[in-house]
């Protein structure tokens, strides 16, 4: 590792890196609905952004208005440092994925693709060449003369890449890019999408309300919820270091405890919860009031379930009854009761269970253990 | 065996409805080769009521005039009526536009004698003011058909578009489409069928019209129902049950080359899906 930080794949650590897109306070009304509320937003060029959230949430608001088929109420949008306010879609350069595709059902994959060129005034060599290249690239070169309708559900969703991508738009917006897809498939295509992304170097502006797709694709995530950014950052950051309850629950699963904070140390907090009873050691400090009340996040798989009491002292332990257990194959969830709470835990199943060492079973008394490093303290 | 039963049943009724749509058809035709001069009466089997009726100049000038009259009046009803559907559906919202709504499907539920008599009235006072139309005839039918089909068409084209995804024209204007390139690139093609629909009923609704041709006509301009209609009150000669046997065979085969093209449409389609499943 050298000591310069490579700010290479992650320009928005970069102090002088100049956003490609600039959300600047921007909201949406519909009448008395704020669908987007006053939102600041910066992606940054050859980054595969995702707006996350349920449906409802704003999220396909503010994508159209990366578009152009709305305009923002207030507020403006800078795309590679010009506003976009009243540019109408047909000026704007980026290209939208639909959700539907929105193939053009009376005209062939080729004609398909090639519409957008058209559009352009290119010559017809020119044209019938990118179309060749592109069509190549998403391996549909042998369907070229279908129509829309005589397409797999994973081929509409490649000629509706293909036509977006053939334009080499500034920056490409996927509706539920892979949300007709069925699960399968849909894997597959999260790679393709990927690897066609690094060769392109084209910004993509995902909308998804699949997590485990953000989580898989994106550079970083915005998290958003009635109109507003819950939080933005790397599927890391987000997943480790959840800024709200919300957030900690939207993003895979956690056990929440609440608690207030006993002792503020510079490098440590200890947060003491009453249902279950229970010290929280965590090893990040924190601007916050001793006495102060909070919530400690602990993710399922970061606890550690066994019959003896395996922890040194009495902070991040607790004991429990197995009230459940899930076997999934490759890993089990445990279902414990500490006092009145369930705590929810998943376990890799590393070895097979043996003679010499029965599994962990229904109604066993269990021993909880996590590190100091293994929770996070949420403020609101 | 109620299965039985059932289907019994559905026989007879089926049976009942074509004859009672049917018959007073069938007996159409048989009587226009009836010899007698007097229609009622059979009087054995002839077919020189065709003769008379090529001969009879009066019915053909109708039958002109009201073909013309309808295919004109289809023309104009379909570009005004898909105008006025894509302003009704597409251009968002605009101010009145919900009584713009209810007035275009007025002309749908109006009694026909009240549209005739008012565009009589309005067609009187027009000549009074700008000397236009100074005769009625030709002119003042069509305007009047076309005031009233352009309805029809406006709420087949409101229906097919409602039903139509404006993503499509989204995606158009995305790939750099201006918003007469998509009309005439997506949203046309897409309306055709609607539009070939709504050219044909409003083709059918003008052929088929008497009372309000009747409020608007003028000397000389007789169309083919205005012509049947004053034959029928000085008592039917048959060379009309000629004339309506011909009718009759013209629709039938229209409807039969329709059929066909429906169904070989479909065959291709499956046709083309099977291809494509086996293909994958």
């Amino acid at each position: 590792m050298s000591e310069a930080i490579n700010y290479q794949d992650r320009p928005w650590m970069d102090p002088d890196a100049e956003p490609f897109i600039k959300v600047q306070s921007v909201s949406k009304f519909f009448g008395d609905f704020t669908a987007v509320d006053s939102v600041d937003l910066e992606i940054y060029k050859g980054e595969l952004f995702s707006l996350l959230g349920g449906s409802g949430c704003g999220k396909t608001t503010l994508l159209r208005m990366l578009a152009g088929f709305e305009n923002p109420s207030t507020g403006n949008i800078f795309i590679d440092g010009v506003n976009m306010n009243g540019v109408p879609p047909y000026e704007r350069p980026v290209n939208m994925m639909f959700q539907s595709y929105a193939l053009f059902p009376h005209m062939t994959v080729e004609s398909n693709v090639a519409y957008g060129l058209k559009r352009d005034n290119l010559g017809a060599s020119d044209i019938a060449q990118k179309v060749e290249e592109v069509l190549e690239m998403v391996e549909l070169t042998r369907f070229r003369k279908r129509k829309p309708h005589q397409l797999s559900g994973g081929q509409k969703q490649r000629v509706a890449l293909a036509r977006a991508l053939v334009k080499q738009p500034k920056v490409l917006l996927l509706d539920e890019p892979l949300g007709a897809l069925d699960k399968r498939l849909r894997e597959q295509a999260q790679f393709e999408l990927m690897n066609l992304q690094d060769q392109l170097g084209v910004t993509f502006v995902v909308v998804t309300h699949d997590q485990e797709e953000a989580m898989t694709l994106s550079t970083r995530i915005a998290i958003m919820d009635n109109g507003r950014f819950m939080q933005i950052g790397t599927p890391t950051e987000i997943y480790e270091f959840p800024e709200s309850r919300l957030v900690a629950n939207f993003i895979g699963n956690a056990n929440m405890f609440e608690g207030r904070i006993i002792e503020n140390g510079p490098d440590h907090v200890i947060v003491q919860s009453k249902q279950p009873e229970c010290l929280f050691y965590i090893d990040h400090g924190l601007s916050i009031q001793e006495g102060s009340k909070v919530w400690v996040a602990l993710r399922p798989e970061k606890i550690t379930v066994t019959k003896e009491s395996t922890a040194s002292g009495s902070n991040n332990t607790l004991k429990g009854m197995v009230h459940g257990i899930g076997y999934l194959g490759g890993h089990s969830t445990y279902r414990v009761k500490a006092g009145d709470t369930l705590i929810e835990i998943t376990s890799p199943n590393q070895s097979r269970p043996k003679d010499g060492n029965p599994p962990i079973d229904w109604d066993e008394e269990v021993h909880l253990s996590w590190e100091a490093s293994s929770s996070v303290v949420l403020t609101r | 065996m109620s299965n039985g039963k059932r289907s019994y049943f559905l026989i007879t009724t089926t049976c009942f409805g074509i004859a009672f749509l049917y018959i007073p058809m069938l007996m159409l035709i048989i009587y226009s080769f009836n010899e007698s001069r007097i229609v009622p009466v059979w009087g054995g089997f002839s077919t020189k009521w065709y003769g008379v009726l090529f001969e009879s100049e009066e019915i053909w000038e109708a039958l002109t005039l009201s073909f013309k009259i309808a295919t004109v009046n289809a023309c104009f009803a379909t570009v005004l009526g898909t105008l006025a559907g894509l302003a009704l559906v597409r251009f968002g919202r605009f101010k009145g536009r919900t009584l713009f709504n209810g007035m275009i499907s007025a002309p749908l539920v109006m009694p026909e004698v009240i549209t005739g008599l008012s565009l009589l009235l309005l067609f009187i006072t027009l000549k009074e003011f700008i000397g236009w139309p100074d005769q009625r005839g030709f002119t003042t039918i069509t305007i009047a058909h076309i005031t009233f089909s352009m309805a029809y068409v406006a709420v087949i084209i409101q229906s097919r578009l409602s039903g139509m995804a404006q993503d499509l024209e989204e995606a158009a204007q995305d790939l750099g489409a201006k918003p007469l390139r998509v009309l005439i690139d997506i949203t046309l093609p897409l309306l055709a069928p609607g539009m070939v629909a709504g050219w044909l009923l409003a083709f059918t609704l003008s052929l088929d019209d008497l009372v309000i041709a009747s409020f608007v006509t003028g000397p000389g301009a007789v169309t083919l129902p205005i012509l049947i209609y004053s034959r029928v009150r000085l008592g039917l000669r048959p060379d009309i049950n000629a004339l309506a046997t011909i009718i009759i065979l013209v629709v039938a085969i229209g409807v039969l080359i329709a059929a066909w093209i429906m169904f070989r449409q479909q065959r291709q389609r499956e046709l083309e899906l099977k291809m494509t499943s086996e293909e994958v």
